[in-house]
């Protein structure tokens, strides 16, 4: 057979016992990626909004950071979506002819008025920087500078005003915003969770507590990041002032904050609980109920998934970093640790849900096992295989460091509301 | 540039009308005109499997892959034929190699040698899209590129599928695949461009036992109708909600 007439998901499925011919892994690592990437959009911005709203004025500097992350992160959202469609140039179509009983119809619509919320929260907190940095190139010379200029006359969109009754303004458009953009935010997430929850023919997915779980662990993996992140640069920061021989002033880099992260850890801490809680009563529910479905749901859960889900997921994703991030005396070291691995388990909770719920036929007489495609020999193999989800990875952080040329969420007195 | 009051009212008025111009090109429909239109509601399509007649031989298979140009080797297919085979321990053996395309040849289900004497009961369900009266593969959609004929029919769009796969999950039937050509959803449509022609299906035409045959529901006096309304029937999975309407003869409780 030639290679454009292989079936999708011939390659990285196999068959156990008896499965329907048709069935196969269908949705894949891209699928798996898709809502893994809007929770780290969603955690993000809940985040950020956290100092903004709430006022939780020890998150201020890790506020500004996840706000700006999040935007990063956006594109990266729909980025497995396109991906994964097996007709890429058709993608528009939803937007186009939306058939509003599909849960996937109003992604599109969900997700551009997130975009804008997210964008114009960034504008108005960091408009007045703009102006400054407008008059502070003014008149300067040289190639570079006169792009950067052009561009900053962009950014303000012609508001120059930074009068302090215009900056009120500017800091109440702001706060509203971000109050705005957490129900959407949590929508665009629980939204997610309603695509899988509400498949019907989906053992395992078809629940109501799928958008609540997926909202949880969005929150989880979002604050996970952002504050890894942060630890990161600011660390990385830090360390190059010291190789120079600077001394770390106040106002300057001088590394992660340990109030900061302590305060972070205790709404990462909040939300883990919540997010276990949920997972946890899903599954005894099922078991409980034990309906037609559950011989075979038991047997992936307790034996062939049983490493990926007890082990993996909840052990070393969220028993040890939970550990971890309460013993005392904790360090930041131990810190970056946990966060690492609350990001491993919540990515493996999106795998089990994604990957799990096809691992078993709808005749649960029989089993699949995905294999992912490590090197690509096809375009196919490529976009949904490990290259696929680390090119998906990558992308926020490269995105990212363009976004910081212009908006330095990491500098410290800048875009303060 | 100067602008006064006048013309721009002028100017308002003119670029309205043009603007209106195109949509005078659209009729809008009553519902009982949008139906009449669409088709005739005179036809409701329904299937009838007969397992007692079926014995595998997988010609209904064979020629729904050339009617409908689904590649012969590809594992994939509208519809195929299962094997069951119940041992007297209870236990239910299933396969279905190829969708049963070149029939049962082996004695041996997946290698497993089952000892004759041991078998309290086997036979073959064929299966294929049920064409439900609230289909989960239409609900979910997010284009609208697979739909619901006004005869019960569920189409696909070729053109307008973006292959997002969210159908081929929301059967509960696992009919949907993806059709390895064309790049987009695929599954049986009781051979929409034979039926609506007046012709059988091809399944239909190539069963030489009669297991296979299609109903028009809505005509008291079809001889398929007549069976499907006066004899014991059953659905596959109804528990789903989706009211299929490929009816069985003889249907087991292991068949799943």
């Amino acid at each position: 057979m030639t290679e454009d007439m292989i079936v999708h998901g011939v390659e990285w499925t196999v068959k156990e016992l008896f499965v329907y011919p048709n069935e196969f892994i269908y949705w894949s690592i891209q699928i798996v990626m898709y809502p893994y990437m809007t929770g780290l959009v969603a955690g993000a911005f809940v985040l950020s909004s956290l100092y903004h709203v709430f006022g939780q004025k020890d998150l201020k500097e890790i506020a500004q950071f996840s706000l700006v992350f999040s935007l990063a992160l956006l594109p990266v959202a729909a980025l497995p979506l396109l991906l994964h469609l097996q007709q890429p140039l058709r993608a528009m179509e939803p937007l186009l002819t939306p058939h509003f009983t599909s849960a996937i119809a109003a992604f599109g619509i969900v997700f551009t008025v997130y975009g804008l919320i997210v964008v114009s929260e960034i504008w108005f907190v960091y408009r007045e920087y703009f102006v400054h940095q407008l008059e502070a190139l003014r008149g300067s010379s040289g190639f570079w500078n006169a792009q950067r200029r052009i561009a900053y006359t962009a950014l303000t969109f012609g508001a120059k005003d930074v009068s302090d009754e215009a900056i009120k303004v500017d800091h109440k458009a702001a706060k509203i915003l971000a109050g705005v953009g957490i129900p959407v935010a949590c929508f665009l997430h629980g939204y997610a969770g309603f695509i899988f929850g509400s498949v019907k023919a989906n053992a395992l997915w078809m629940s109501p507590l799928m958008p609540v779980i997926f909202i949880m662990s969005a929150v989880v993996s979002g604050i996970a990041l952002c504050m890894l992140t942060y630890i990161v640069i600011m660390e990385f920061q830090a360390f190059r002032q010291r190789r120079k021989g600077g001394t770390t002033e106040a106002g300057q880099t001088k590394g992660a904050e340990i109030d900061i992260i302590a305060k972070a850890t205790r709404y990462l801490l909040g939300f883990l609980v919540a997010a276990i809680s949920l997972e946890l009563l899903d599954l005894i529910f099922r078991g409980y109920t034990a309906m037609k479905s559950w011989d075979i749901l038991r047997s992936v859960m307790y034996g062939k998934d049983f490493v990926n889900i007890f082990v993996l997921q909840y052990t070393l994703g969220n028993l040890v970093p939970f550990v971890l991030l309460l013993l005392p005396g904790r360090t930041i070291k131990r810190t970056v640790l946990a966060l690492l691995l609350v990001l491993f388990g919540v990515f493996m909770m999106r795998w089990n849900v994604v990957i799990g719920g096809q691992a078993f036929s709808l005749s649960f007489s029989g089993y699949m096992h995905y294999h992912i495609p490590i090197i690509p020999h096809s375009l196919e193999t490529f976009k949904e295989g490990l290259f696929g989800a680390l090119t998906v990875i990558a992308t926020p952080f490269v995105l990212f460091w363009l976004i910081n040329k212009f908006i330095p969420s990491l500098r410290r007195g800048i875009g303060e509301t | 540039m100067s602008c006064s009051r006048r013309d721009f009212l002028k100017d308002a008025a003119g670029a309205a009308f043009v603007s209106s111009l195109p949509l005078s090109a659209f009729v809008v429909l009553t519902a009982d005109e949008a139906k009449a239109a669409v088709a005739n509601a005179t036809v409701r399509w329904g299937y009838l499997v007969d397992t007692n007649k079926c014995t595998g031989c997988g010609m209904c298979v064979k020629a729904c892959k050339n009617e409908n140009e689904i590649p012969y080797d590809s594992p994939v297919t509208r519809t195929w034929v299962e094997r069951y085979v119940v041992t007297k321990d209870g236990a239910t053996h299933i396969d279905s190699p190829d969708g049963g395309r070149d029939g049962f040849t082996s004695d041996k289900i997946r290698d497993e040698e089952i000892d004759p004497d041991n078998i309290a009961k086997a036979f073959f369900v064929p299966k294929l899209c049920n064409q439900c009266d609230n289909p989960a593969c239409v609900q979910v959609c997010p284009v609208g590129a697979t739909y619901k004929t006004e005869d019960g029919v569920v189409l696909i769009d070729r053109e307008w599928c973006i292959g997002c796969g969210y159908c081929i999950m929301a059967c509960p039937y696992g009919v949907r695949f993806f059709h390895p050509e064309h790049k987009v959803a695929d599954k049986c449509n009781f051979c929409y461009h034979r039926i609506t022609k007046g012709m059988m299906p091809a399944c239909v035409e190539s069963c030489a036992f009669g297991a296979r045959r299609l109903a028009n529901l809505r005509d008291p006096d079809d001889p398929v109708t007549k069976i499907i309304t006066t004899e014991r029937v059953a659905v596959l999975k109804d528990e789903y909600g989706t009211k299929p309407h490929v009816f069985y003869l003889g249907l087991d409780n292991n068949v799943r």
